[in-house]
């Protein structure tokens, strides 16, 4: 049962990281805010949603083959590199109910990739 | 470069709820620009051939007259802004993984409007995501 092919996966995985970097991007050109919401126009806003749209480019090129329901819940892989950047770039604590949290939502994210098999 | 981050979160800093509410709206928006957008691309569009110029024109009318789609597009101009106005204050580990809620929307939306199907295997997920997200919740509750 090889029905997804590893380009695919690649592609996808390397989606969701560069998706997380989207995320970290935002959060960075976000704090801007705080001094009034005429600083919306910024470099790291721009970089955030300009890697939230390439993101789209490997994903949409990986899901051409494959299964989706492999694919798709492995985007939200993003969210376990996110935890990591977010320790990284904005000191945030990794506590436990985060790390649970997140292996609740990527197994329902499985759960539905399953379910959402013909 | 990313590694010149402004010193602005120096610590963990506290959870405003708004924030919690503002994604928990994002991924209603989402969900809502993924239906609007599948309805939106269910118009037979035309014919379009990017070496052929004279086809660029009734292809982009087509999208830009789609109203659905464009509607779709609206509201995940709305995801983006509130997702942004909500980073302003959150935690990203804290907020960025409520977007998981956008699989439990698509999901129940596509049941109502494309007629999918529920199962034992989509409900369980749907019960693990919105639990996931319910610890989060908590979590930054008690912080």
């Amino acid at each position: 049962m090889n029905k997804t092919p590893l380009s695919s996966i690649l592609l996808v995985l390397s989606a969701s990281l560069i998706g997380s970097f989207g995320a970290v991007f935002l959060k960075m050109g976000a704090a801007h805010l705080k001094r009034g919401f005429r600083y919306i126009v910024n470099w790291q806003l721009g970089a955030g949603i300009f890697l939230f749209l390439a993101s789209s480019v490997p994903f949409l090129i990986g899901v051409k083959h494959g299964e989706l329901s492999v694919l798709y819940p492995m985007v939200s892989l993003g969210y376990v590199w996110t935890l990591f950047w977010s320790k990284i770039f904005f000191n945030e604590p990794i506590t436990k109910a985060k790390l649970g949290a997140l292996a609740m939502i990527l197994l329902g994210i499985v759960c539905i990739g399953v379910g959402g098999r013909n | 470069m990313i590694g010149t981050v402004p010193a602005h979160s120096p610590a963990a800093p506290a959870q405003p709820r708004k924030s919690i509410y503002m994604v928990l709206g994002c991924t209603v928006f989402a969900a809502t620009a993924q239906v609007l957008m599948k309805f939106g691309m269910a118009h037979t569009m035309p014919p379009f051939q990017l070496s052929d110029s004279a086809t660029w024109l009734p292809l982009v009318m087509a999208l830009v007259t789609d109203i659905p789609l464009m509607l779709g597009f609206c509201a995940h101009s709305l995801n983006a802004l509130f997702l942004i106005l909500a980073l302003r204050d959150g935690e990203l580990s804290m907020l960025y993984p409520i977007i998981a809620l956008t699989y439990v929307w698509v999901n129940l939306l596509s049941m109502y409007f494309f007629h999918e199907q529920m199962n034992v295997w989509k409900a369980l997920g749907i019960a693990l995501v919105i639990g996931g997200v319910g610890l989060l919740g908590r979590a930054s509750a008690r912080s």
